[in-house]
């Protein structure tokens, strides 16, 4: 390992200071500050995120409570939060630390990511169609001094076209759910693409054993006959998908490419027209839209909770950080964990330990 | 001195000792079986160390010994960052053990991992939990199934009969080492072909701070590795 001089850390006041001055925009803006537990019932949570952000959480056992998570995030506690009291527009802020394990594959970085660390966040219950321009321009202000590069995704977009593709509801069904997992979504649409060769299920004696029932076999085996029944998806929408995914640039110029694609793609046209609302009213307020990169497939790299616009705010220089701020539309997450209520939300956080780096 | 750490039981430190006999490097355990300390003959200033093969991987980390035994999948399981501890020295050629995927055999319709995949989610749907694979090599099997795009599932501890798992309802599919398959067609438990996760074997390891020392270097050359 080589040794090169390091800068001195910041020190954990001046991080927790620059947390304090973000809450205060937040407050302004009319947020009633929140302070979810640190220490988290881990059932919910964890079947939510998944097991890459389980494999990064400090799980431990309680011997009353069960399994226990040290806070991998607030975006879930806020909104159980808010839904178990109704689902009544809201507008939330909160500081506080996160814990993430940081486990780097084969080599450890020369400089490894932080263990814990600040996030100052916003979240937004509302109904408003301003909303997303409304927390996207909160955040652009907050972070005006320190030059970051701002994207913006959106997974309306990319759930739509999916939607709207000539195929069966299966189909459609199993392609939305694999869209953050670019591979597998691919080799689907590839699948869907061509004739379905015929499989055999090769009979055999094995006594049928563990909790999934011979019932789920058997129809998964006619869902699987049937399926090849379906036909082919023609290779225009692969190659159309693929052009919407790579739409990328200053939005002004994305949004016209995603325009031109709406008159092939029908089923985007609402989305690109609501994009277009977005943009314009984050034009009206104050920010030149030519300076925001928009990237259709930025959503499928961010939190899978996302389900419309999403963004990030990167420090230009620092190639190896994190983004220093992030954020998206969670609609869904809300029905999920609402039982039976639901309210549009949108949200992010900003890491102040960066903010206080750059200062 | 150079600190030699082998497996303390068993056919693997039999195996190991014949290994380095056959280049001329004789390891014994000194006094009776049930001594964990060792002679080396044939070549000086190597000391043997009798350990638990589970224990190695942290023992070379942690500096206490320069070289060992022990095999890889441990090594890639119990260090995070292993290459930045460790140097792999030479594959040994025997105590070979597949880490594989299995699932009931019973489930005709799971032939690889996009089956395993769409029955995960599936199975979600249905019983409002992900799909549990039981283990303990939570590592290498965790970011194997995020390389491959596996969604859906959780890994459940399993230290110990984790083949029993399926049959006693804590898991729907397992992943564990396997070389023979025995035991997991005793089990009903059928190996997904295109889930190999990692095939292992005893190795030698140098520590990573120790790999460069002259003694270390000399050593190994007379290893002829």
């Amino acid at each position: 390992m080589t040794l090169r001089p390091a800068l001195p850390p910041i020190p954990r006041t001046a991080k927790q200071a620059a947390g304090r001055r973000i809450l205060d925009a937040f407050r302004a803006a009319g947020a009633v500050e929140v302070a979810p537990d640190i220490l988290l019932p881990a059932d919910t949570l964890l079947d939510l995120y998944g097991e890459d952000i389980r494999a990064r959480a400090y799980v431990t056992t309680d011997p009353v409570r069960g399994e226990v998570v040290l806070r991998p995030d607030f975006t879930v506690p806020v909104v159980q939060m808010h839904m178990a009291g109704g689902a009544e527009p809201a507008r939330y802020c909160y500081l506080g630390e996160v814990f993430r394990k940081q486990d780097q594959g084969d080599t450890r970085p020369e400089h490894p990511r932080d263990n814990e660390y600040l996030q100052a966040g916003f979240e937004l219950f509302s109904r408003d169609p301003d909303a997303d321009a409304e927390v996207f321009a909160m955040f652009h202000a907050i972070l005006a001094p320190l030059s970051l590069d701002a994207t913006m995704g959106d997974m309306d977009l990319l759930l739509d076209a999916v939607a709207g593709l000539p195929l069966s509801d299966a189909r459609r069904a199993a392609l939305s759910h694999h869209i953050w997992r670019p591979a597998r979504f691919e080799r689907m649409l590839e699948r869907f693409s061509r004739p379905v060769p015929p499989r055999s299920f090769a009979v055999n004696d094995a006594p049928w054993t563990g909790l999934r029932s011979s019932g789920a076999m058997q129809d998964r085996i006619r869902r699987l006959e049937a399926d090849r029944a379906e036909p082919v998806l023609p290779p225009i929408w692969r190659e159309r998908l693929h052009r919407l995914f790579g739409v990328a640039g200053p939005a002004p110029a994305a949004l016209d490419e995603l325009r031109v694609l709406a008159d092939h793609i029908p089923a985007i046209a609402e989305a690109v027209a609501r994009l277009s609302g977005r943009l314009d009213a984050i034009a009206g307020r104050g920010i030149d839209p030519a300076t925001i990169r928009f990237d259709a497939s930025h959503g499928r790299r961010t939190m899978e909770y996302y389900d419309g616009m999403t963004f990030s705010f990167t420090a230009p220089h620092r190639p190896d950080w994190p983004p220093v701020a992030s954020g998206g539309r969670y609609d869904a997450l809300t029905r999920v964990l609402g039982q039976g209520a639901a309210i549009p939300a949108v949200g992010g956080i900003i890491r102040p330990g960066l903010v206080a780096e750059l200062c | 001195m150079l600190k030699l750490g082998v497996p303390s039981k068993g056919r693997l430190m039999e195996q190991t000792f014949d290994w380095f006999a056959h280049r001329g490097v004789r390891l014994a355990r000194s006094g009776s079986d049930r001594e964990y300390a060792g002679r080396v003959e044939g070549a000086d200033g190597v000391q043997l160390v009798l350990l638990s093969a589970g224990e190695i991987p942290r023992e070379l980390a942690a500096g206490r010994i320069d070289l060992g035994v022990t095999g890889s999948d441990l090594v890639r399981e119990k260090l995070a960052g292993w290459r930045s501890d460790v140097v792999e020295v030479a594959p040994m050629g025997f105590g070979h053990a597949d880490l594989v995927l299995a699932v009931p055999a019973c489930w005709r319709d799971c032939e690889g991992l996009d089956d395993l995949a769409t029955i995960a989610r599936d199975f979600r749907q249905a019983h409002g939990f992900r799909l549990r694979i039981a283990t303990k090599y939570h590592r290498l099997v965790r970011a194997f199934l995020s390389a491959h795009e596996v969604a859906d599932y959780q890994l459940v501890d399993s230290q110990g009969a984790t083949e029993g798992t399926v049959a006693n309802l804590t898991a729907e599919a397992i992943a564990d080492i396997t070389s023979s398959g025995e035991t997991l067609r005793a089990n009903h438990l059928k190996i997904l072909p295109d889930a190999l996760i990692h095939a292992s074997q005893a190795t030698l390891f140098a520590a990573r701070a120790a790999a460069d020392r002259p003694e270390a270097r000399a050593f190994l050359a007379r290893l002829c590795v």
